[in-house]
């Protein structure tokens, strides 16, 4: 399929999943108000390629999980062209859809039924998506087991038997099962131990290649997301800051709430004498946006073009950046 | 599921009611399933030369009829052994009915929540809304008496109590990540209610259905005590209670024995129920 | 924007707040018959004005520890020390009534949650004037305006009209705020800070950590700061001790620490955070094999031993005992 952008002709087929200009808006109905229209996402685009880490980072209420529910269709875009795999986000439906993207949810204690052995848990996808013989599925998914790292003898375990990092394997696993092209990672070591999430980060990294899965990984942790990471975007607010590639971002970050992100997170090998820079205020509502620049108020650079208007992904030094002050 | 019952086992078994009440069930099963075995008499058979004999242990009670015997000379012993049959049975038919139905609509009205919560819900609120016996009463008088519609009317009594206790842990439920985890592989709604769900909301349910039992046999009880309920010569306690009531100066026990029954049977399943309740609560707060 | 001023002249650091010698907690329990061993062998101790860093996984001691201190571990809890004293009060016999003026009054705590520590129903006014009336004698006006110059102490704008608010009506960061001005509203000397920034985002986080840090500059209290995150601890506590199921593994001076792990546990969770020594992006992370052991399933000798790439065969049968800040027989060889 060729599409035309700008002039230039560029082979979509390239891209795994490629969204542009992806709004949502949720309708807050309340008795005898006017209903208010909450902009959980607005205009944004990115793309993500085989074998390809796009760190997806931001603070709570930017979006990101918003983004998540919309790509694995939990919840209906309001706008926005999405293409999976060359074809249009919508042409797929049931296992077609399910065997292109699939989830790791951040919470390995809530995310796995309780009443449900591992084997089944496991096992689900496949008995609900193909007709494959119970002996087969069986098979698959010890051999699954095997490759995320959990013995054969836990199969019939519950998951209350499990510690955290190994129900983070099963969530793992289970999210494998229909060979996905697509991996979203909702924040997956975030509810760990340190000393666990070392090694379920070397899992992925080796899933990655194993399968060349495209990963989406949704973090807050910005020293996770520089280690697992190809390409980054920082979310504020809902739409897209800064838009560029790991080094990029962390060695020159231009957007004002990249650089602060960066600053803010706790460091054990921070340079002496280093500035502590922290941010004044915190997030607005998202019900209540600024006019101008989302981050304004909160901005140590804001000057009073950032108060009139709300800055556009424009290209600087090579990445994408949201912001009126940054050269 | 074993494990379940296996930790429950552990924690019911510190609370001394609970098994107290455990035991005398297990009793009153063994005599309901042996009854035959056990009761020295048929229970509707007529002794003409034994009317309203006392029991044994007092003055004037023959040996052979333990319990004494009714107006019309039928072994008292006998007949609360069968009894104890049709109680459990009716217990037992209307808490399978109530928490068939009760569970179905109410997974359904916290699943879907919106128009199908309303209607069932709005349902729910206007059985509940009279008083449940007063209803009952209602439903048999437009049936007609007799033990089967007895145990429809008292199930329909009883299925709101259900549709509420599985609805409130259904919509807990369905926000879990475990429940989004399903949807994202393509699971169908009716998988993610019964399969994913339904399991997880064990805990409530068999309170209820412990607290039912003991609802259902009192039910069935007071509508065969108001002659809407098990008909002549069905030895139903509740029969027995209304049958007895002219009696009551002069042949005190023909009264009290059947009393003693449903209230020792009603008060176990509760002291059962109770115990379930404190042996789960602590269980469903280290789930959240 | 804070900024911080480290004057050592003024902070008096000679004198020793709290002092804990072989702190060992038990607890009781229905299916086991040996009562658990949650803690041993703990001894520590703290200078009047300093924070010390505690870290930590799930499973470590660390929250038990501060709840002993705090006097709230409930009945099922045995507790067993050689010496604990604070403010030269023995805390080990206190009655339940000196507990009272201990607990919130000299000793003070902040958790991770803040919005589970603050009633619902109630205004900030009513929990923060509540609290300062039942440990400071004096009147409820004046109670309130120690209220709203407190919460502007800890960079609430407009504390009046905070005042007001219910607790859903702030979010996180500011009900943190909230939790630390009423944890600070009776000049405690100690402030135990338990994962405090651990619900919070990163910007947010450090908004806190700046604040605690300079309530303890400005009030010489001292700070015990529990988390698991190094990160945290070794930008902002002048000393850090590491727990490992249970025990101290190490302690030290933060930088030495961070510089300088002795403990092969240490060692393990320094090089398994991502960028904390030069790797490669995506590329295998140094991991520390296994998971930390469950309460009632401690191994013999080295609690370490079964994940320890040191481990040899006198680690495993014997008790090892701290020296020098360090409980390890084949520590790491210092670059």
């Amino acid at each position: 399929m060729l599409t035309s952008n700008g002039g230039k002709i560029i082979m979509s087929e390239s891209n795994l999943l490629k969204v542009s200009g992806l709004d949502k808006v949720y309708d807050i109905k309340k008795l005898m108000m006017p209903t208010l229209k909450l902009k959980a996402l607005t205009n944004i685009h990115f793309h993500v390629d085989r074998k390809e880490t796009l760190g997806i980072v931001g603070e709570s209420g930017c979006g990101k999980s918003t983004l998540a529910k919309v790509l694995t269709k939990l919840e209906a875009r309001t706008n926005g062209n999405i293409e999976l795999i060359g074809k249009p986000f919508d042409s797929f439906t049931g296992a077609e859809f399910h065997s292109a993207i699939q989830m790791v949810f951040q919470d390995p204690y809530q995310s796995l039924n309780p009443r449900k052995k591992a084997i089944d848990i496991i096992a689900d996808p496949l008995v609900i998506n193909t007709q494959k013989s119970s002996a087969e599925i069986k098979d698959l998914v010890l051999e699954m087991m095997k490759k995320v790292g959990l013995r054969e003898e836990f199969a019939t375990r519950y998951p209350h038997h499990f510690s955290g990092g190994q129900r983070q394997r099963l969530g793992i696993a289970r999210a494998l099962m229909l060979q996905p092209e697509i991996l979203i990672l909702d924040e997956p070591v975030s509810a760990l131990d340190v000393s666990i999430q070392a090694q379920v980060l070397n899992l992925l990294l080796e899933l990655q290649k194993e399968f060349s899965l495209a990963y989406l990984f949704i973090s807050h942790d910005l020293s996770v997301i520089q280690h697992m990471s190809d390409r980054i975007m920082v979310m504020y607010l809902g739409r897209v800051v800064e838009y560029g590639t790991r080094d990029q971002i962390f060695n020159n970050p231009l957007h004002p709430y990249t650089k602060i992100l960066l600053e803010s997170a706790p460091q054990t090998n921070r340079r002496e004498n280093s500035e502590h820079i922290t941010v004044k205020g915190e997030l607005p509502s998202a019900l209540n946006l600024p006019v101008g620049c989302a981050f304004e108020p909160r901005c140590p650079y804001a000057q009073e073009s950032c108060k009139k208007s709300v800055p556009l992904l424009e290209i600087k030094q090579g990445r994408e950046v949201a912001c009126f002050v940054a050269q | 599921m074993k494990i379940f019952f296996s930790e429950l086992y552990f924690e019911l078994k510190k609370n001394r009611g609970a098994m107290i009440g455990v035991v005398v069930i297990i009793i009153s099963v063994f005599i309901a399933l042996f009854a035959p075995l056990i009761a020295p008499h048929n229970p509707t058979e007529i002794f003409a030369d034994a009317l309203r004999l006392p029991p044994v242990f007092v003055q004037g009670g023959r040996a052979g009829y333990f319990f004494g015997t009714d107006d019309i000379g039928r072994d008292l012993l006998s007949r609360l052994i069968y009894g104890s049959r049709i109680s459990l049975a009716v217990g037992f038919s209307v808490v399978i009915i109530a928490l068939i139905s009760g569970t179905f609509l109410g997974v359904i009205a916290g699943f879907y929540g919106g128009f199908t919560d309303r209607i069932i819900m709005r349902l729910t609120d206007l059985i509940m809304s009279l008083p449940s016996i007063l209803f009952a009463i209602v439903i048999v008088a437009v049936l007609g008496p007799g033990i089967t519609n007895a145990i429809i009317a008292v199930s329909v009594v009883a299925v709101p109590n259900f549709i509420r206790i599985i609805r409130a842990q259904v919509m807990v439920e369905k926000n879990r990540q475990y429940v989004f985890a399903a949807k994202l592989f393509g699971a169908s709604s009716f998988r993610i209610m019964f399969i994913e769900i339904l399991p997880n909301c064990m805990a409530p349910l068999i309170v209820q259905a412990s607290l039912g039992f003991s609802d259902g046999i009192l039910n069935v009880a007071a509508l065969g005590f108001l002659g809407l309920g098990a008909q002549a010569p069905m030895s139903e306690w509740g029969t027995m209670l209304s049958d007895a009531r002219s009696f009551i100066e002069s042949s005190p026990w023909m009264v009290t024995l059947p009393g003693i029954c449903i209230l020792v049977t009603v008060l176990s399943f509760n002291l059962l129920g109770d115990g379930l309740r404190d042996a789960l609560d602590p269980r469903l707060k280290k789930q959240n | 924007m804070l900024s911080i001023h480290v004057s050592k002249s003024r902070t008096k650091m000679n004198d020793t707040l709290l002092n804990v010698e072989n702190l060992n907690i038990f607890f009781k329990s229905d299916k086991n018959p040996e009562p658990i061993h949650a803690v041993r062998d703990l001894s520590f101790s703290l200078k009047q004005g300093e924070m010390l860093g505690v870290v930590g996984e799930s499973g470590s001691g660390k929250s038990i520890t501060n709840l002993a201190l705090m006097g709230i571990l409930g009945d099922s809890a045995i507790i067993k020390a050689q010496e604990c004293t604070f403010n030269n009060k023995n805390l080990l016999n206190l009655s339940e009534k000196e507990w009272q003026k201990v607990r919130g009054g000299e000793i003070s705590m902040i958790f991770q949650d803040p919005m589970t520590a603050l009633n619902p129903f109630l205004t900030v006014e009513f929990q923060l004037v509540e609290t300062i009336l039942a440990h400071i004698d004096c009147s409820k006006k004046e109670a309130r305006e120690r209220a709203i110059d407190l919460l502007s102490q800890v960079g609430i704008t407009s504390p009046a009209d905070r005042l007001k608010a219910y607790p859903f009506e702030l979010s996180g960061g500011m009900a943190q705020r909230v939790m630390i001005a009423m944890a600070i509203s009776t000049s405690p000397k100690l402030l135990i800070a338990d994962e405090p920034t651990t619900a919070l985002d990163v910007t947010i986080q450090k908004q806190i950590l700046m604040l605690i840090k300079s309530l303890q500059i400005k009030n010489n209290m001292s700070v015990i700061l529990v988390t698991h995150d190094l990160g945290v601890v070794s930008e902002f506590s002048e000393r850090v001790q590491v727990m490992y199921a249970g025990e101290i593994v190490e302690t030290a001076e933060t930088k030495k620490l961070i510089t300088y792990p002795h403990h092969p546990y240490t060692y393990g969770l320094l090089s398994s955070r991502p960028g904390a020594i030069e790797t490669k992006p995506k590329s295998e992370l140094p991991s520390i094999p296994g998971i930390v052991p469950a309460f009632h399933h401690r191994p013999a000798g080295c609690q370490f031993n079964p994940r320890c790439t040191n481990a040899q065969n006198d680690c495993l049968n014997q008790t090892i005992i701290i020296e020098n800040g360090l409980r390890c027989l084949h520590p790491m060889a210092e670059k």
